[in-house]
């Protein structure tokens, strides 16, 4: 028992709505929260003390695993923070097929979101509308690098392969007929009265406290702070598609979810706009220090096997020197810390979590609140304790 | 406002404060002594000129066998003027310890008990110290370079 | 069930053994026990496209005392393992374990300090589903090969 009259309740580990291994120790009035005090680390798997062992291409696949929701974009972060490091140009084709899957790859994050956040508030229908799209998506990586959820397609310098036939048709399919999808959700909630009575008014965060929070990504976008790093700081060639990025007025649950719905939208229409100007060309680097000689001629060719085979073993080595390279993943900011010694291992493997900082802020969202709208909040949030444990 | 007007801002303010400025792959650092970082990020954050609103990333590096042996690196970036820049402290292997940057950032709240976790650096003037991914009871700190990997 | 002491092992209690079987495995309900990257493949399957329900198993008790199966879908941490080894012991006999995904069953690839190299330290283990994660077709597949198990089970052992 606290004092004060207050209860203490605990919520998870082990719970059906925390979204994974999350504690958070509830300080209760009757059912309203004084406190709340997330407790965190079920899921540490000490993925930053293992990647100092492996060399630098032994690290993507450790990336997969954090944000596991989000695979390819974890992979674009931590290759693009390797390539600032070493200085390496990607090619044009390469970059557009990355901004192609980081898009659809946030399409499928916000939809697994989705389905997840309205079954937590009751809403069951949802989940599995959503996960029939996410499905097709899954489908086509599927395609592409032979895993649903754990890609590891993206190189240092480009990608493993090129894109398979028929991917692209079955990309540009999917994206004429995935807006009419968007609307039927719509249908179920966004005009719903209870679905509005749950989620308007709740776990509310201005923008100063959101930013002074560090928080990022839809989150800080909801609290009416137009800050979106494929706008502000463009990477991989964002800057040749047209998008908006939306906003929210109040930073409420309810914002959140229109913010991710109309997100999803616009990435629909960058991937449309990427199949349409799809260039031809390269898909790897021309630095054969560091980039992997094609599969075919691994085959053929003995100076390419021994090529790929010490690059398998030994890695590659990097100039001494730190960098810190972020993308706009579909949580927030999600950025990789690099620091090296001239080896072929990195010394210091840092990940900037988003949903790590974005949950730090749950206590002063849901100061004040009811039980049923903490279970609301820390949905809206979209975590992954994956990424926040690591 | 670029990141070269940020630095001479800075060092005319801070002079003695700023110990090394250096600059790779586009990317601006500033190692700064320890004592002067509190109020140097009071005034990064404050000056309407410098307005770096964000604290992106705080994290704890582990540079054994050198002396000083820990680093803690702050990377802060501006939704004004779109700059990012990054500030380092240099801390002893014995008793590191430093101020912590809460009343500042709040967002220095849970990644100054992951460094400490992890590191085991004192933030001074932290609210709640305490280890955050593992155990309570957890002896050690894994991220050190003395640590083995199965523990 | 203590009748089939007395009766022996007869053509009655044959019969019994195989109606019992057959009601366990038509109808185990899960525990909810994703933990990490497995639990996504986990949610894929019982929705529409891979239909646990079919099994019978859609329903995932979030309460372990109305839950006869645990799925533990993801890597255990040694923070997490008191948790799993407390809902395990509030599971009501017979209860069933699966470990899904290469974490659960011998810790992966996280070779660490904080990581349990494979739940069937602490728990007994029936079914081991390799794969990481697993397709929902190979969780499904596990399923099958635990309902084959529950089918030869022999009551006067349960």
């Amino acid at each position: 028992m606290g004092d004060n009259n207050t209860m203490i309740l605990n919520m998870g580990p082990q719970h059906p709505s925390t979204h994974g291994v999350l504690r958070v120790i509830l300080e209760l009035d009757g059912e309203v929260v004084v406190k709340a005090t997330p407790d965190i680390g079920f899921l540490h798997r000490g993925l930053e003390k293992l990647a100092e062992h492996k060399t630098y291409h032994q690290c993507i696949p450790l990336t997969d695993r954090l944000d596991y929701v989000a695979g390819m974009t974890n992979n674009l972060a931590y290759v693009l923070a390797v390539e600032k490091l070493l200085g390496l140009e990607v090619p044009p084709r390469a970059q557009a097929i990355r901004v192609l899957l980081s898009e659809l790859q946030r399409i499928s994050s916000h939809l697994l979101w989705l389905g997840t956040h309205a079954h937590d508030i009751g809403a069951m229908t949802p989940l599995f509308y959503a996960l029939r799209e996410r499905d097709e998506i899954l489908f086509m990586f599927e395609m592409i690098c032979g895993s649903r959820l754990t890609p590891s397609y993206f190189r240092v310098g480009g990608l493993a392969q090129d894109l398979p036939e028929g991917l692209e048709e079955k990309a540009r399919e999917f994206a004429r007929t995935f807006n009419a999808r968007v609307d039927e959700y719509e249908t179920l909630l966004t005009k719903n009265k209870i679905w509005l009575k749950r989620t308007q008014g709740v776990g509310v965060i201005s923008a100063e406290e959101a930013v002074n929070w560090g928080l990022t990504g839809p989150n800080l976008r909801a609290s009416n702070m137009a800050w979106d790093l494929r706008k502000a700081m463009p990477y991989s060639g964002y800057e040749n598609y047209e998008f908006i990025v939306p906003t929210g007025k109040n930073g409420d649950v309810y914002d959140r979810y229109m913010v991710r719905m109309t997100e999803v939208r616009q990435s629909n229409e960058i991937v449309r706009q990427v199949l349409e100007k799809m260039p031809g060309g390269a898909i790897l680097a021309d630095d054969p220090k560091v980039v992997y000689p094609p599969k075919d001629r691994v085959r053929e060719s003995i100076e390419a096997l021994i090529h790929h085979f010490h690059l398998a073993s030994d890695g590659f080595p990097t100039p001494a020197g730190e960098v810190y390279a972020s993308i706009e993943s579909p949580k927030g900011e999600l950025g990789f810390y690099l620091v090296s010694d001239g080896t072929n291992k990195p010394w210091r493997f840092r990940v900037r979590p988003p949903s790590f900082i974005n949950l730090s802020a749950l206590p002063v969202m849901v100061q004040g609140l009811l039980i049923s709208d903490v279970v609301a909040v820390i949905g809206s949030i979209d975590i992954v304790l994956a990424e926040i444990d690591r | 406002m670029d990141l070269a007007t940020v630095v001479d801002r800075v060092k005319q303010k801070f002079s003695e404060a700023v110990l090394e400025v250096s600059s790779f792959r586009g990317e601006t650092t500033l190692q700064v002594r320890p004592g002067d970082l509190l109020p140097l990020c009071r005034f990064l954050r404050d000056d309407p000129e410098m307005a770096f609103d964000f604290l992106i990333d705080l994290c704890g590096v582990d540079y054994l066998p050198r002396e000083p042996r820990f680093q803690v690196v702050y990377h802060l970036c501006s939704t004004r003027t779109r700059l990012r820049l990054r500030l380092k402290v240099s801390l002893p292997g014995t008793d590191p310890k430093i101020a912590s940057v809460f009343s500042v950032w709040k967002a220095a709240d849970w990644m100054e008990r992951e460094a400490f976790d992890m590191y085991g650096i004192t933030f001074a003037g932290h609210p709640d110290l305490r280890r955050i991914l593992l155990t309570p009871e957890w002896q050690g700190y894994p991220l050190r370079k003395d640590y083995p990997l199965r523990g | 069930m203590g009748i089939e002491t007395q009766l022996g092992n007869n053509v009655l209690t044959t019969s019994l053994e195989k109606l019992v079987n057959w009601a366990r495995r038509s109808s185990l309900w899960p525990a909810g026990f994703g933990l990490a990257c497995c639990a996504l493949e986990m949610i894929v399957a019982a929705s529409a496209r891979y239909d646990m329900a079919r099994f019978g198993m859609e329903v995932f008790r979030p309460s372990p005392r109305q839950a006869d199966l645990m799925i533990v879908a993801g890597t255990v941490t040694k923070k997490m393992l008191p948790a799993v080894i407390r809902i395990y012991e509030q599971m009501l006999e017979p209860k069933w374990v699966i470990a899904m995904g290469a974490c659960a069953s011998t810790g992966g690839i996280f070779d660490t300090y904080a990581t349990v190299q494979g739940i069937d330290q602490y728990l007994p283990v029936d079914v081991y589903i390799p794969g990481c994660p697993p397709r929902p077709e190979a969780l499904l597949y596990g399923i099958i090969k635990l309902h084959e198990k529950i089918g030869r089970e022999k009551l006067l052992e349960r």
